[in-house]
């Protein structure tokens, strides 16, 4: 069942351009799957009237605590970034349907590019409960975009592109030596649109089953407004709430 | 906290929820208990399916967002097929939000729906601002209101509310257009049309180019058209446009409103409606009026 919290803001940790809150909550967390989202009301942003959509970073039931990893890149991702320990935060979750949980087995490669690392870490988390470790690779503009490395080592063999080459190979994450190396089963990509399209053809060409996680612009979050479609095979949908994951053979792009 | 809006539609109390903006209301139940509202207005449907317009199809603006959905809708077959049975027995006003592009869809679509036992009303939109012939044509001329209400009269027995929109010079004579072909209630305003720029991309951000403004920047607007109808028309009159709490309610109330319909503020806060319905109550309370209708008019001007 979805639920409108008041998050209060636990602990807050700066990585430059994004930042990662972690959030705890009074009420027991719902039942959240890897891929979900939270719409976050940005209180005391005059500019910022409609919540922001944000991926579901890491979830300890335990704590009844939520982290969101953030980029600033507007009036309201800024303000959340300035939030302090302690503020309140209220969240409309979970919303939208996650990805798919492979079969105990599979070869599951996640790609994330920039912010879009910030979903596969609850992902690959969840994986690993399952008994499956992922592959990761993670993609940025430069050294600083990979944010908590280390963790994303822990969790799978964990692989990096940069576009000037400061950490990992340099490139973009299609051009990764991986590909040439390893086969996998399932690929699931969270990032800028180019770069998902990128991987998603590579995919077809190895024709390996493929999952993206989309940003469309919303609104409600909640499949009432119709104004975040995408055009897939079955006509417009909404990445709210059909998505934001989807297969790639669903989508028109 | 009942209000009758005639021919038959009685209203628990005067909060409904706007077309567009609150789906079936299936997407609400997790967050408001749809018993707490006087109704909920289904989004805007036409005889035909419609894919509505590409993306992007909203943005935000100061206080408000634009948006070009476009009625993308399965139509009026499938919603009678395979959405009215799902939400035909909330505990609710459940009404239809019909809307065309030409005379014989609007007359053929309220015949379809003037048989459904649970829907005691239609909202007639004859002012969606974002397709080509999305009604407005209708919606912005007496000659064109007084046809299309006049003929949907005729086939369609219960309650017919027409939905007026604010893109006109003088709207309480398209109210009384509406009045005298039939109407039992209108209700205003939808969306203001307006325009957004990306000036990094010297672009437009919706797809279409213009869209229909929505939200609290839009209320004044609509408030001032409410109180602007109300004293024209006998028939009762719907209030919407930016209301975001219960005192933004009781002030389209006080212009003239009978009831109320909470639209954009829906996606900030979903449970916003049912939190207004009891805000309104406790008002009553407060100020000592016995019932919520005695508010309608109550400006002490
Ligand atoms: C399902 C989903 C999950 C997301 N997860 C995360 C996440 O985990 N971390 C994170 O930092 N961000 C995430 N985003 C993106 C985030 O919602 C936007 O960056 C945010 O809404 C921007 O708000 P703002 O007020 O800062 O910027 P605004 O002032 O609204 O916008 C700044 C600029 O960014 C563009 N922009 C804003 N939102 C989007 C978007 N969704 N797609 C493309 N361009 C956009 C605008 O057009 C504008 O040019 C997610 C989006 C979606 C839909
Ligand atoms: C995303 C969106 C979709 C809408 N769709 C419809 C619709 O299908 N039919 C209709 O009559 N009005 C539609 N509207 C208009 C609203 O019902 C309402 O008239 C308008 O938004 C003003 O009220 P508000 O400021 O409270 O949102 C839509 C509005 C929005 C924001
Ligand atoms: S954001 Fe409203 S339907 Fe997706």
């Amino acid at each position: 069942m979805k639920q409108i919290t008041d998050f209060i803001l636990v602990e807050k940790n700066d990585y430059g351009r994004s930042v990662l809150l972690r959030l705890r909550s009074d009420r027991a967390l719902p039942e959240i799957q890897p891929g979900q989202f939270v719409q976050v009301r940005v209180d005391g942003s005059p500019s910022t009237y409609l919540r922001r959509p944000i991926s579901i970073h890491d979830v300890d039931f335990q704590h009844n605590e939520i982290a969101l990893l953030v980029q600033q890149v507007g009036e309201g991702t800024k303000h959340l970034a300035v939030a302090e320990t302690g503020d309140v935060i209220n969240m409309v979750l979970p919303l939208g349907n996650g990805f798919s949980i492979p079969e105990k087995g599979e070869k599951c490669l996640l790609v994330g590019g920039g912010i879009g690392i910030a979903p596969l870490f609850y992902f690959a988390k969840v994986l690993v409960e399952n008994d499956i470790r992922p592959t990761l690779l993670l993609g940025g503009k430069t050294k600083s975009d990979i944010i908590r490395l280390a963790d994303y080592q822990q969790l799978g063999d964990t692989f990096v592109t940069t576009e000037d080459g400061s950490l990992g190979e340099k490139g973009f994450v299609t051009m990764h030596s991986l590909w040439q190396k390893e086969v996998f089963d399932k690929i699931y990509v969270c990032g800028p649109k180019p770069m998902m399209k990128a991987v998603a053809k590579l995919a077809a060409e190895k024709n390996v089953w493929c999952e993206v996680s989309l940003e469309n612009l919303m609104a409600c979050g909640l499949g009432a407004c119709l104004c975040c479609v995408e055009d897939t095979v079955d006509g417009h949908m909404c990445v709210c709430k059909e998505g934001p994951v989807f297969n790639t053979r669903r989508l028109k792009w | 906290m009942t209000i009758d809006l005639g021919r038959g539609l009685m209203l628990r109390n005067p909060v409904m929820t706007a077309s567009g903006t609150f789906g079936y209301g299936e997407e609400y139940t997790d967050f408001v208990d749809l018993a707490k509202l006087g109704g909920i207005i289904v989004k805007g449907t036409t005889l035909h399916p419609r894919e509505g317009n590409p993306y992007p199809r909203m943005a935000e603006t100061p206080s408000g967002m634009l948006n070009c959905v476009g009625l993308q809708n399965k139509g009026v077959q499938y919603f009678i097929d395979s959405i009215y049975p799902r939400i035909k027995d909330f505990d609710t006003n459940v009404l239809l939000n019909l809307s065309g592009s030409t005379l014989e869809d609007y007359v053929t679509g309220a015949e379809m729906v003037d048989v459904l036992d649970k829907i005691p009303a239609i909202e007639l939109n004859v002012s969606c601002p974002n397709v080509k012939q999305g009604g407005m044509a209708f919606g912005v001329t007496t000659a064109g209101i007084s046809q299309v209400v006049s003929e949907v009269r005729k086939v369609y027995h219960k309650h017919l509310m027409v939905k007026l929109s604010p893109n006109v010079t003088n709207i309480a004579e398209i109210a009384l257009a509406a009045e005298a072909s039939g109407a039992d209630s209108v209700s205003l305003i939808n969306t203001l049309m307006g325009m957004a720029i990306d000036a990094e991309k010297r672009k437009p951000k919706l797809s279409v180019i213009t869209g229909g403004l929505s939200g609290a920047c839009v209320k004044p607007v609509a408030l001032r058209m409410v109180w602007q109808v109300a004293k024209a028309v006998k028939i009762p009159v719907v209030g919407l446009g930016g209301i975001s709490n219960a005192t933004d309610a009781v002030e389209f109330m006080l212009a003239g409103a009978s009831a109320i319909e909470i639209g954009t503020a829906n996606f900030i806060d979903p449970a916003v409606s049912a939190k207004v319905a009891d805000g309104m109550k406790a008002y009553c309370e407060r100020h000592g009026f016995e019932k919520v209708a005695d508010l309608t008019g109550a400006l002490d001007s």
